[in-house]
């Protein structure tokens, strides 16, 4: 059987709109971290199936696919240290109750 | 290039400003002193060094073929080009004014260091708080002057007499700590700032007819000395365009005579310099005596063939300093204070100077008249060198007597000539000089410019022997007042004696140059054109001058030997006139009313209320616009992350629903 694009395009679809759905719904702010990788891994997924059908013999969508992923960590990174240190402050990681940054 | 060591004249002051400025405060007080005096003396050596060879050095650069003497350009370096035609040089131009002002200033200056060193310390010797900054700004002032006098442009003129100014305005607020000096420095300022105004005015109309700024095309001609075919090709470039019926020609010359003015204290732009005298008595001396209120002279004198082509201009000039000439001398003779007298006697002077100039006159046609050229000016540059010598002198002594009794007032002083004997000696010969006694300085140069004025009219000669009339009678006032009177009381807790040999070794000298200066040969040096002027003592002007003198003299003499009770008869009889002298005529009055009464209250004051409501509160509505607005909206901002995201998403679905629209439809 033929792979197509819609056939990596749907799947990436779905995982958008779980992190969008978990990104909104979820209290706990490690959960809305994995909502959040999970957005970033669909567009990731984009990017490569794009290079792969679009321009099949150039490499510039994998490479950047590449940094994406590497920045990715490296902002998962500080996400994950502001949290530990939000709960060291705040004794939890619920979204709802730390909401003083407002006017 | 022969003379080029004359820029170690200009650059040792600036030097010793930025280092006693910058490194003096680490040094002990006197060391700055001492420094200081050393360098203005190697200065003034190196300064007559160049003023000697220009003079009577035999190199073809200075002295051409038909015995003209030139003037040298030394340096001339572009320093700012506008266009290509209009470039503004700082250079060094040596001609016989120039060489002879550098002179003055450096003998001024040096006397003044020196004296400075005794005057501003107490009487155990020790210097005075702020010592080093008076070094600092001496040298900077000394700079300044001697860059004035060697410009070669307008421009370099004019940048040199802010520059002067500034100096002045540092020096006479020298003791900050007293209103009236803040008072009197920033009166200084402003008023000699309004005249500039005038000047840069003339500067750019001038030069936007002949494009050019420098001397070298304005006023010199081939051979390098003044020539008035150059000055009238420079008139000639305005095209004989007007303005209010005069030609611009004349405006940009009576501009830059207004510039002068303030500078060179003319009524009524004067008011400046009786307050000047709130700085120390040697800077007086300085600044407000020998050098810097003659810049404005020098100024007129340095565009001399202009002038002459537009009488109009020489007209305004002679008026004014006739009258300045007058109404200074006047007042003078009322004052009590002995610096103010001595002031109003310098604007007296400094006027006769300026009348001296515009009575000259020396185109072609006039020479076959009164048979002679340029007397007027050569007289005027004459009396210009002698009077900084003895306005100087005398202010010196005033310093000394002030040191002595610590007052400036007259009631104060008297009888002082058994305690001060040379101080007395000097300030005596200084008022012979001033009131044209010969052989002492003032009359050989005072006699050219009566006899310059007698060749203009009857009624200006006339005029003109009165005011010196006056001088030597308010000049011989102030002697008698201050040495006899009556008996001195002893106000202080020591009795006043000479002063400290760096004192009076300046008194001293200077009044060596005031008896012998006369003597110097500036017909032969110092003329218009560079050429040698033949001239001879015309008896009948100067037998009469000094007969006036000795009347004034007499006068004085009669009044205010002894103590006696005629002045105060004499003041009760015209008692108006008298308070009316006293307080100087209430030009301090008018200038008062006029700027506060009327300029302030007329004009400020509604543009004031203008910028506030109309300009400042349109922004203020903007800001407050602004603010208000987003007070209104601030509640969207509720901390919640998860509802940001939601409008977000929200928003970005309803883009990309019209994007859909829209390339469906």
């Amino acid at each position: 059987m033929n792979l197509t694009l819609l056939m990596y395009l749907i799947p990436s679809l779905i995982m958008f709109g779980c992190g969008v759905y978990g990104f909104i719904t979820r209290k706990n702010m490690i959960a809305i971290m994995i909502s959040l990788e999970l957005m970033l891994n669909s567009v990731d997924i984009n990017f490569v199936v794009f290079n792969r059908y679009l321009f099949p013999g150039q490499m510039d969508g994998m490479f950047f696919t590449l940094f994406a992923i590497a920045i990715a960590a490296a902002e998962t990174a500080l996400a994950l240290a502001i949290v530990i240190n939000v709960y060291r402050a705040a004794k939890n990681v619920d979204i709802e109750q730390i909401r003083k940054l407002k006017f | 290039m022969p003379l080029s060591y004359t820029i170690a004249v200009i650059a040792i002051p600036l030097f010793m400003f930025l280092f006693l400025g910058l490194a003096g405060v680490k040094m002990s007080r006197k060391l700055t002193g001492v420094l200081g005096v050393i360098a203005m003396a190697v200065t003034t050596i190196i300064a007559y060094g160049v003023a000697l060879t220009y003079f009577f050095g035999t190199g073809q650069d200075q002295v051409g073929a038909d015995g003209v003497r030139q003037a040298v350009t030394v340096f001339n370096p572009a320093w700012l080009s506008f266009t290509d035609t209009m470039v503004v040089r700082m250079g060094i131009l040596l001609d016989p004014i120039a060489a002879m002002m550098l002179i003055v200033v450096c003998t001024v200056s040096f006397m003044v260091h020196l004296y400075s060193l005794g005057y501003m310390s107490d009487h155990d010797g020790n210097a005075e708080q702020g010592f080093q900054r008076y070094y600092a700004y001496l040298a900077l002032f000394t700079f300044s002057m001697l860059g004035l006098v060697v410009a070669t442009n307008l421009f370099q003129i004019f940048v040199f007499f802010e520059m002067v100014g500034v100096s002045s305005y540092l020096l006479i607020g020298f003791y900050y700590s007293s209103p009236a000096a803040n008072h009197a420095s920033k009166k200084a300022f402003i008023v000699t700032r309004l005249a500039d105004l005038f000047f840069l005015l003339g500067i750019m109309i001038l030069s936007y007819y002949t494009q050019t700024f420098d001397f070298s095309q304005l006023v010199f001609g081939a051979n390098g000395a003044n020539d008035m075919a150059v000055a009238q090709s420079a008139i000639a470039s305005a095209g004989g365009a007007t303005f209010l019926g005069c030609s611009v020609m004349a405006w940009a010359l009576t501009f830059i005579f207004i510039g002068g003015a303030g500078k060179s204290a003319m009524y009524p732009l004067h008011i400046w310099l009786p307050d000047a005298m709130e700085g120390p008595t040697p800077v007086s001396a300085l600044i407000h005596a020998a050098t810097m209120v003659v810049a404005g002279v020098f100024l007129v004198a340095r565009l001399f063939p202009l002038y002459v082509l537009e009488q109009g201009a020489m007209e305004i000039i002679c008026v004014v300093g006739a009258f300045t000439a007058f109404y200074a001398a006047a007042i003078a003779c009322v004052q009590s204070d002995i610096k103010r007298a001595l002031a109003f006697s310098t604007i007296s002077q400094i006027a006769f100077m300026m009348t001296s100039l515009a009575v000259s006159s020396s185109n072609s046609a006039m020479i076959e008249i009164h048979g002679g050229t340029g007397l007027g000016y050569m007289a005027s540059m004459f009396h210009l060198f002698t009077h900084a010598m003895f306005k100087a002198l005398l202010f010196l002594c005033a310093g000394a007597i002030i040191h002595a009794v610590h007052s400036n007032e007259n009631d104060k002083m008297h009888g002082l000539h058994k305690f001060m004997p040379i101080t007395s000696i000097a300030f005596l010969i200084g008022c012979l000089a001033i009131a044209g006694i010969p052989p002492f300085a003032g009359f050989w140069s005072k006699d050219e410019i009566l006899v310059a004025a007698y060749h203009k009219g009857f009624f200006w000669g006339l005029w003109m022997s009165m005011v010196a009339g006056m001088t030597a009678f308010h000049m011989f006032r102030i002697y008698f007042l201050i040495f006899f009177w009556k008996k001195h009381e002893i106000h202080t807790h020591h009795a006043p004696k000479d002063q400290p040999w760096t004192m009076t070794l300046p008194l001293i000298i200077l009044a060596t140059i005031s008896i012998v200066a006369g003597f110097v040969p500036a017909h032969d040096l110092v003329t218009w054109n560079g050429k040698a002027l033949e001239t001879q003592l015309d008896w009948t002007v100067a037998g009469s001058s000094v007969l006036i003198a000795l009347i004034g003299i007499a006068l004085a003499y009669k009044l205010y030997y002894k103590e006696n009770d005629l002045p105060e008869r004499m003041k009760n009889g015209a008692l108006g006139l008298w308070t009316a002298a006293y307080h100087r005529f209430y030009m301090d009055e008018l200038y008062q009313f006029i700027t506060h009464k009327v300029i302030f209250q007329g004009i400020c004051v509604p543009i004031a209320w203008f910028d506030r409501h109309i300009i400042d509160g349109f922004f203020n509505m903007l800001a407050s616009a602004t603010g208000s607005a987003s007070f209104a909206i601030r509640r969207l901002q509720s901390g919640s992350i998860q509802g940001y995201v939601y409008v977000y998403l929200l928003g970005v679905l309803l883009l990309a629903a019209v994007t859909m629209l829209c390339v469906l439809i």
